[in-house]
């Protein structure tokens, strides 16, 4: 495959003490975590504990201290999330500020955003989510339809936002509107634009819907007259799926993609030794995920050289979806429903039905295959 | 760039260029006929290829294991028409066990497998413990039946004309961890191949008016075969590391890892690129089977998945749990 690199990168011999100091952290937090806190991990929401690894100095770890940021390297950074995530930490309330909304606004924010919102993420303060799918607009995005019309000292916002992960619990949401019709019907690309928008600004209705575990993760939000002040375009008007797209490299390479169902392995594996198909099963396992490791730091490497690593990102998600949403299916194979300890059936049970998300959010297989697809030449 | 990564950047240009002129279908082909290549032998003896991972106080160019992943990785590339990898294994493992280096083909023994080509080979090489040992001559009993069709023959019991202690990082195992690495290597080059030729392919041919790569079906397809072809690439990558790193023995986890994914890789990437040549693919006349029956081969020597999957599971399930996790990282 022409031109698709990726050079092995290790975790920084400083890294060492960083991720000691996490695990002895993590297994005290963590005493209590239910199997479905484990099992919804980074779509879990827990601002306590968002702001206790805030106080730790763990998000925004590689930002500018100008905005309360670390300024540490993206590998450190990388050590954190793969620590939380093999514990099953419930991350959401500051997982998508500091992967997504974060970065953004440090990238393409005004300098009073970039004062407003970093340091309030970086203390765990803030929870962002992302409004993106729409009823009519899920893997063919840029048809959406919600409009921002220009109004005096702002934006009007009108219309629907479905599929928000947590924004019930959220302050802010990074929303991607229609500011101006698209041109023509192949250049639905155009005339979007990003907005920060408050979750509790007047004319905002958010209804959580139930899940099929029994959760309310994600929503459907309704905008009605909704006022957004200039201050809160981020970027440039008409440029928002440009912008959108860039931040899919961020979102599609990190450990979430391949470990979400890790610590069910974890738990299941000292019941497993008497049951003579596991070694090999486990040992597959292993392999392989000893490898999306590899493929995922050599991507988070990328990043920390300042390259935009799309393409890869890309498979790495999509190999990764298809190790984490097949493990519970996988190990279910070797459980035994009257040795396996309860707590291990449970958090199996409740993988099987959370892992069905794996290979949706952000970005179905399909769709993901199909943009590897073009990367490959096919046309 | 490190003076390593320049000598591996012209050694592996040396190697591609020489691949790329002198072998193609046809003589895979007459290699399956049982006629051995000798000029295309005679010139990688020319560059030194057989002798790179030999230190260079003994003659060698001192190469790596990484390095050597990454010249497998391209005779794979090109279904690997010599037994240069084993060859460069034997070599390896002599210069480690003290024994003075052979000119020639070096057949590398590992377990009860055939040696490939040894009726060519000027010797046998093959480990028992932490020892090396060298038998002079050809194999010559013919092996079993192949998916590659190449030459392979059991060596008669012997005496060995020679014998060393390998250093401790070569570990108990030496020749089945490094023919394992170089078995997945090969495969993770071959997959590469197989990609390529089936990305061309499908935007070539034509179905219902426009070339079956513009099927969303047939793209699916492609797109998780180049998935699986970047993991066996990271797999064997990260494999050769950690031997430098840690030793052969050091690397277990990671060379059976390494085996493990490009094998399964392998099986999966196979069945892909075949679907999409379709009939065509079927043929004898297409090359396409070049690869995939070599991927077949490489997969099931030296240790199929499972049996590599059940050495590094079992360990885990002895280390429990709460070690699996700081155990994986540590790698």
């Amino acid at each position: 495959m022409a031109g698709l690199r990726f050079d092995l990168r290790d975790t920084p011999p400083e890294a060492a003490a960083l991720r000691a100091e996490l695990r002895a952290f993590l297994a005290e937090a963590g005493r209590n975590w239910s199997p479905l806190v484990r099992g919804y991990s980074w779509m879990g929401f827990d601002r306590e504990f968002s702001r206790e690894v805030g106080r730790r100095g763990w998000i925004g770890m590689t930002w500018p201290a100008a905005y309360g940021g670390g300024e540490r390297t993206a590998l450190e950074r990388y050590v954190v999330l793969e620590e939380m995530l093999a514990v099953g930490a419930p991350v959401g309330a500051h997982w998508i500020g500091d992967r997504q909304s974060g970065p953004l606004i440090l990238r393409l924010g005004t300098e009073e955003q970039r004062r407003e919102f970093l340091p309030r993420i970086v203390s765990g303060e803030l929870a962002f989510a992302i409004g993106l799918s729409e009823p009519d607009s899920g893997s063919d995005l840029a048809s959406l339809r919600t409009r921002a019309e220009k109004v005096p000292g702002g934006w009007r916002i009108n219309g629907r936002k479905v599929w928000t992960t947590n924004a019930h619990k959220c302050d802010f949401m990074i929303a991607l509107l229609r500011t101006s019709p698209a041109p023509d019907p192949k250049a639905k690309h155009q005339g979007l634009s990003q907005f920060l928008v408050d979750c509790r600004a007047s004319g905002i209705t958010i209804r959580p819907i139930l899940d099929l575990v029994g959760e309310e993760g994600f929503n459907e939000i309704t905008f009605d007259d909704v006022f957004v002040p200039d201050s809160l375009l981020v970027g440039q008007e008409g440029h928002g799926w440009e912008q959108a797209t860039a931040e899919l490299a961020f979102e599609r390479a990190g450990p979430e993609r391949y470990l979400s169902s890790l610590p069910l392995l974890t738990a299941a594996l000292d019941d497993l030794r008497s049951e003579p198909a596991a070694p090999e099963t486990v040992g597959r396992l292993l392999a392989r995920a000893g490898t999306l490791r590899q493929m995922s730091l050599a991507v988070a490497g990328m990043l920390q050289d300042g390259k935009t690593p799309a393409r890869e990102a890309a498979l790495v998600k999509d190999v990764g979806n298809d190790y984490e949403q097949a493990l519970p299916d996988t190990l279910r194979d070797l459980m035994d429903p009257a040795r396996t300890p309860a707590e291990v059936q449970e958090m199996q049970r409740i993988m099987t039905m959370v892992a069905r998300s794996y290979s949706l959010r952000g970005g179905t297989r399909e769709i993901l295959r199909g943009i590897i697809a073009r990367q490959l030449g096919l046309r | 760039m490190s003076d390593t990564d320049d000598l591996r950047a012209i050694l592996l240009e040396q190697v591609e260029r020489l691949l790329s002129d002198r072998s193609g279908p046809d003589l895979l082909r007459a290699n399956e006929r049982g006629e051995w290549p000798d000029a295309l032998w005679a010139e990688a003896e020319a560059l030194g290829l057989p002798t790179a991972l030999v230190p260079e106080e003994r003659g060698g160019a001192g190469l790596g294991w990484g390095d050597a992943v990454a010249v497998w990785q391209a005779l794979g590339r090109h279904a690997s028409p010599i037994p240069l990898g084993e060859s460069m294994v034997a070599a390896a493992l002599l210069a480690a066990g003290g024994i003075a280096p052979r000119p020639g083909l070096l057949g590398l023994a590992v377990g009860r497998e055939p040696v490939a080509w040894g009726r060519r080979a000027a010797a046998v090489v093959m480990t028992s413990g932490g020892i090396v040992l060298l038998q002079p001559g050809p194999a010559t009993r013919q092996g079993r039946a192949s998916f590659s069709r190449e030459p392979a023959d059991h060596a008669a019991p012997g005496v060995p004309a020679a014998e060393g202690r390998l250093p401790d990082a070569f570990g108990p195992e030496a020749a089945l961890l490094a023919g394992a690495l170089l078995n997945a290597a090969r495969i993770a080059g071959a997959l590469e191949a197989v990609l390529d030729m089936t990305v061309d392919y499908a935007n070539t041919r034509k179905q219902f008016g426009r070339p079956i790569g513009g099927f969303q079906a047939v793209q699916q397809l492609l797109a998780r075969c180049a998935g699986e072809v970047a993991a066996a690439g990271v797999a064997v990558a990260h494999a050769g590391r950690a031997a430098d790193r840690r030793g052969l023995a050091g690397a277990e986890f990671e060379i059976a890892s390494a085996k493990v994914v490009a094998g399964e890789a392998a099986g999966t990437c196979a069945a892909i690129v075949h679907q999409v040549h379709a009939a065509m693919g079927f043929t004898d006349e297409h090359p396409l089977h070049l690869f995939t029956r070599r991927m077949w081969e490489w997969r099931d020597g030296h240790g199929a998945e499972r049996a590599w999957a059940r050495r590094i599971g079992a360990k885990a399930l002895e280390r429990g749990g709460e070690n699996l996790w700081p155990d994986l990282t540590a790698r």
